[in-house]
């Protein structure tokens, strides 16, 4: 496994070479303006004057190089120095947003906590509730419990946040008063107050998210509970006098999770990917609505970057997963 | 569904009845199933009301009468009016045909890959990490840039050879299915993994079985529930994401109604017509759910396990 | 409407002057405002988006600017320098400001006029890329004769001198902060770019980009007991819906910026209690662009061109029938209620430029669009489309992505229908739409489509570049890289020589004949036709005082006044 697990961080090397290439190169071929933004009355020679600031006037290979070694070179460094408190590369040039002409990864750090504390925050959520839920489901097929909870999953998968969000600020901020329908991203958590504050403001945005993740998860892990309930070993194991919890948390549960690792390692970079829609609604202004405004404003860059520490994320936890597999079930192997 | 239980099966049938088909069995199986047979019913019915619905309720849909807008439902408008004052039962008829066509074909292309790509990887050890960072190329490319670049290349194009209706339709349902199948790609290889290494493979294996009847026999059968629980899951995300795509601009034109799109343009007026956003979501959570059981009832009547029982 | 909401804003600022001065600075604690488009940089010379401007505009000033009757008045300087009281030289060539004694920056140096210099050197500068270089345009040099007086020179007769250091788009920053960040540089700085020193009320105490700005009370601020908020918190995303929600429904915040709503909902939402909303006019004209050239994508490199006149809609009979099916005051009541008015000119403000000559464009006129139709030839074939010489009167019809867009679509597309139009519509997102990719086939310049949908409006009060944008060689076209504002592709000798004529005429009357004279033109000829004269409208919270709507320079041009209502 350990041989194995080296071999595919090699090959990740070049894998992500190429996806960042491909990503570079999608942007570059989408239609798209970083100056569609500026008002209609900028005359154009102005905008095109902007676009040469940009750096747009260069060839695109060599805009693609100065941004690898941006992200593999100066970035890395920069961290140490900002944490060591040298300066090996000061002055140097970093990944520079075009809409904000500052650093993207200033940016990026500042909207970790907001991102992490919702998007990451409603995915724990989801699955801790969502494994019971198919655990029961399954063991209880076709009871009380498996048709609610199938009909709210369900529901709940078939309604997208787009609604759900707004339903829910209707009700509890507009009607009830109870909770702000805007998140406040200057809020410092330092006392039992502010503590509350917070909880206040996460639990409609968390609860929304978590609905998605938990109808996805839930399902899967009913249907393959589903499949392992009925097979020989269970019957073997039972007869053999084990007890019940025994039988369905040990044997089938651990037989059953590699669809559902699969899922979750799956959701994972989607956490830091952020929820685009459900940030707007709640005005988290997390990774999520950084990326679409990026997108929206084609600041190249800032998209190149987000994306490609997505893929980083994608290839580390499907990395995960694999291992994972062999380690829930001894017999696939790899080598 | 192996040939051993196809086997032992039939010794009992022999002896009361004839040899029967084996789909009749699974009909059997799948009728006892009173939650399918339901669901089955419903889609039928949805799909039934939205193909004749609109020979039964002659009003356009596109057909605009101002005077009439934001109305509750009445004996002329059965589900009110929108704000430019169209019927939106007409709509909601036309919506279907487009979000039930839409949601089945993007479901069926994701999953159609995502089945294959999943089955080879999972199954051929040569093409499991070419497939498998094919995969992770597809998850990390950015959805929006890819999707207007895509239309960019081929909505001209499309639109001179099938027309703009079904030109778009093309597009659409290619668009949702190649940026949806990934997740069905690795939750089966997952599956198929573990599969290959099981003693009915080992011994299917060592009496000859040839690799391509091997995945069709044995493989795929096996994997079926997860496959089964994507197909749910994706024809909500194929109906959905249509919705997306026509709100940024990249779908159908907007006049052309859909699902979706009625119960995203219907929540700007939650406060003030509730009733307006509630059919288009009714409509989508019922296919939806109707869809799950009718998959619930399927998986468990091609299980020979249960099926015997 | 609209009178009522000035006469409002002016009555509460005389209420509250009195009171003002023996105030205290920053007395009613907090106000909250959201934009849903949000601001990601502080300096307007690095980016020409109206949300940035508008956050800049807490920060830094202009030495004057526009209220919000679109007159210009004095701001960091006592008066506006005119020909009349010696400011602007009688050959049109030198403008002198004089700025107000005793103004100190944030930071508590003095403000100079060497500021105002770097200011003009630093968006001309080589490779900034300045976004308001526009406004610096024909400036020679910049003299300083003392710490308090500015001499602009122009290089050519300026009968409008008041680009340079006036309004939003062109404020005063600082030397001292910005001196290294010339040219390349630019972006460099950002630190600077994210917290610029100024003379505003507000300086700038954490900036989030793209997400929230937080600001305090400027302790340098040249007026006693300004503002009267001590922070202001200036959130950004989201949506106009929620953003409305927020100011009208649950009273988070005290203004909403730019609320692209229905106006019923906009309605519904105020008869909450817990604000108002409010509209003001500028420009903005939402109009129909006919194309006059041949976009059929079997013409290959020359699809667009003049050397290919549109098989349809070049027959002015068609375009007028086009706008005369289309019912205006309908379009105003479902799209913009009380902050869109009728319009049947390109060119509708300010009110000495506006022509009424068209107004019969109010009443829509299917039957007659029906008549003048079948009197040119064009006859209804079974479908219900009319056709002539077997060209069939079919039209695609595209705009950007945007809810009130989309309804405008239908409703037209209907009314074509009836006098035997048959139309195809189309959205394209905005930021393609409005971007000018050469590569994209999708954008609002090359416009590859029959008609398109857009507003536009023009800077300031003087209309002379936006109406010469009509003129034959400012259509786009493969060797302009498709940039040009003549979208139409429409061409007229006339049209040209009235452009010439008003570059060289420097009496105002004669200039508003002139400008009415081409928009009429415009108009009769039937190559944009004009739907909604846009306001710009924004909510704010009842207890928010002091708000002065205003659209010929920052909405929040004047946050020093506004106060809390107890």
């Amino acid at each position: 496994m350990l041989t194995y697990t080296i071999r595919r961080l090699l090959v990740a090397i070049p894998t992500l070479l190429f996806i960042a290439l491909a990503i570079f190169m999608l942007l570059e071929l989408a239609p798209g303006d970083p100056m569609a933004q500026v008002p209609l009355t900028v005359p154009p020679e102005v905008k095109e004057a902007m676009r040469q600031a940009l750096g747009l006037g260069e060839p695109v290979h060599i805009r693609f190089w100065k941004w690898l070694v941006q992200f593999f070179y100066i970035e890395p460094l920069r961290l140490i120095d900002y944490v060591l408190g040298t300066g090996i590369v000061e002055g140097q040039q970093r990944i520079i947003s075009w809409q904000t002409r500052s650093s993207v990864m200033d940016i990026v750090a500042q909207r970790m906590p907001q991102t992490l504390w919702v998007v990451g925050m409603s995915y724990v959520v989801g699955v801790l509730i969502a494994l019971p839920i198919g655990i029961i489901s399954a063991y209880r097929q076709y009871s009380v419990f498996d048709q609610v909870g199938t009909f709210v999953c369900m529901v709940g998968y078939s309604v997208p946040p787009f609604f759900t969000g707004v339903v829910v600020i209707v009700i509890f901020s507009v009607q009830l008063g109870w909770l702000p329908s805007i998140y406040d991203t200057t809020l410092v958590v330092d006392s039992w107050s502010s503590f509350v504050q917070q909880l206040a403001q996460m639990i409609m945005p968390v609860m929304v998210l978590a609905l998605q993740t938990t109808a996805q998860i839930s399902r899967f892990m009913r249907a393959s509970m589903l499949d392992n309930l009925h097979q020989d070993y269970v019957r073997t194991a039972r007869a053999k006098g084990m007890n019940e919890p025994v039988v369905v948390m040990v044997h089938v549960l651990r037989n059953s999770m590699i669809p559902v690792v699969t899922v979750i390692a799956l959701g994972v970079p989607a956490v830091f990917g952020g929820a685009i829609i459900t940030e707007q609604i709640f005005k988290v202004n997390g990774i999520g609505q950084l990326l679409i405004t990026s997108i929206q404003a084609n600041d190249l860059p800032m998209v190149q970057t987000l994306t490609f520490i997505f893929a980083i994320l994608i290839v580390v936890f499907n990395l995960i997963a694999d291992v994972l597999y062999g380690v829930l079930d001894p017999r696939i192997r790899y080598d | 569904m192996t040939d051993m239980t196809d086997l032992t099966a039939q010794d009992e049938a022999d002896q009361y009845r004839p040899p029967r088909n084996q789909w009749l069995d699974v009909w059997d199986q799948f009728s006892t199933h009173k939650g399918a047979l339901v669901g089955l019913g419903f889609f039928v019915l949805i799909l039934l009301g939205v193909t004749f619905g609109a020979y039964l309720w002659a009003i356009d849909a596109t057909y605009i009468d101002i005077r009439a807008r934001n109305q509750g439902p009445s004996w002329e408008h059965p589900f009110g009016t929108d704000q430019l004052g169209r019927d939106t039962l007409a709509r909601m008829i036309k919506g279907g045909q487009t979000s039930i066509s839409v949601g089945m074909t993007a479901m069926a292309l994701s999953l159609f890959l995502g089945t294959a790509i999943g089955v080879v990887a999972g199954y051929s050890k040569k093409f499991d990490g070419l497939l498998m960072r094919f995969t992770d190329l597809f998850l990390a490319l950015p959805l929006l840039p890819l999707l207007l670049v895509i239309i960019m290349l081929f909505r001209d194009r499309l639109r001179t050879v099938f027309g703009p209706e079904e030109g778009i339709f093309i597009l659409i349902v290619v668009v949702i299915g190649i940026t949806s199948w990934m997740h069905t790609a690795r939750i089966v290889r997952g599956d198929v993994l573990a599969l290959k290494e099981r003693e009915f493979v080992l011994a299917a294996r060592s009496i000859g079985t040839p690799s391509r009847r091997m995945v069709t026999r044995h493989i795929l059968p096996n994997v079926l529930s997860p496959i089964m629980v994507s197909a749910t899951l994706g024809i909500a995300n194929a109906i959905i994401t249509e919705s997306a795509l026509s709100f940024l601009g990249l779908g159908f034109p907007s006049d052309f109604p859909t699902w979706g799109r009625l119960l995203f343009d219907s929540t700007a007026y939650l406060q003030q017509y509730p009733e307006r956003v509630m059919w288009p979501g009714l409509a989508i959570s019922l296919t939806v759910l109707s869809v799950n059981y009718i998959g619930d009832g399927l998986r468990d009547a091609l299980d020979p396990r249960i099926r015997g029982r | 409407m609209i009178l009522r909401y000035t006469l409002l804003g002016i009555a509460a600022a005389v209420a509250l002057a009195p009171t003002a001065f023996a105030a205290e600075r920053g007395r009613d604690g907090k106000v909250n405002i959201i934009y849903w488009q949000a601001p990601s940089i502080m300096n307007p010379y690095l980016s020409g988006g109206t949300k940035e401007l508008e956050a800049a505009s807490l920060v830094i000033e202009p030495l004057a600017r526009y209220n919000q009757d679109g007159a210009l008045v004095p701001w960091l300087v006592d008066t506006v320098p005119t020909v009349e009281n010696g400011g602007v030289s009688a050959d049109l060539t030198q403008i002198t400001w004089k700025l107000k004694g005793g103004l100190k920056w944030s930071d508590g140096t003095p403000v100079t006029s060497e500021d105002v210099k770097f200011s003009w050197e630093y968006c001309t500068a080589e490779g900034g890329g300045c976004a308001q270089s526009e406004k610096y345009i024909d400036v020679t040099s910049v003299d300083t004769p003392d710490a308090q007086t500015v001499v602009v020179n122009f290089g050519v007769a300026k009968p409008f001198p008041y680009g340079p250091f006036v309004g939003a788009q062109a404020p005063i920053i600082q030397k001292a902060q910005f001196a290294n960040c010339m040219g390349p540089k630019a972006p460099e700085c950002t630190d600077a770019n994210f917290n610029p020193i100024g003379t505003g009320p507000f300086t700038v105490t954490e900036f989030k980009p793209n997400d929230v700005i937080t600001l305090t009370a400027n302790d340098n601020y040249r007026e006693a007991g300004k503002p009267a908020f001590k922070t202001v918190n200036f959130k950004g995303g989201g949506d106009a819906l929620a953003a409305g929600r927020a100011v009208l429904e649950t009273g988070e915040y005290d203004y909403a910026w730019n609320l692209q709503l229905a106006p019923e909902v906009l309605t519904e939402m105020e008869a909450a209690g817990k604000g108002k909303n409010v509209a003001t006019f500028g420009t903005s004209v939402e109009r129909i662009l006919v194309n006059q050239t041949d976009v059929s994508s079997a013409l290959g490199d020359e699809r667009g061109t003049a050397a290919h006149p549109h098989p349809i809609l070049t027959d002015i009979n068609v375009r007028k029938a086009l706008s005369l099916a289309i019912d205006r005051k309908l379009l105003v009541e479902i799209g913009y209620g009380d902050f869109g008015r009728l319009t049947c000119n390109v060119l509708p403000a300010p009110a000495a430029f506006n022509s009424s000559g068209n107004d019969a464009c109010l009443v829509q006129d299917i039957a007659g669009a029906n008549a003048l139709l079948d009197g040119a030839g064009w006859a209804r074939g079974g479908d219900g489309v009319r056709a002539k010489n077997g060209v069939r009167l079919s039209v695609l019809y595209q705009t950007s992505t945007n809810a009130v867009r989309q309804d405008f679509q239908a409703l037209i597309k209907q009314w074509w229908q009836e006098i035997g139009v048959e139309t195809e519509l189309r959205n394209i997102n905005a930021s393609v739409f409005f971007g000018s990719d050469p590569g994209s086939p999708d954008t609002f310049q090359k416009f590859f489509a029959d008609i398109e949908m857009f507003t536009n409006n023009f800077d300031g009060t003087d209309p002379e570049t936006y109406m010469a944008g009509w003129a034959c060689d400012q259509a786009p076209r493969p060797e302009t890289q498709w940039q040009g504002n003549n979208i139409p592709r429409f061409c007229s000798p006339e049209y040209d020589k009235l452009v010439v004529e008003m570059s060289t005429t420097g009496d105002i009357n004669e200039r508003a004949r002139l400008a009415k004279a081409m928009n009429d033109i415009l108009m009769q000829e039937y190559v944009i036709i004009p739907l909604v004269h846009r306001g710009r409208n924004a909510a704010h919270a009842n207890s928010l005082g002091g708000v002065v709507l205003n659209v010929w320079d920052s909405e929040l041009w004047n946050i020093a006044d506004w106060y809390r209502i107890k």
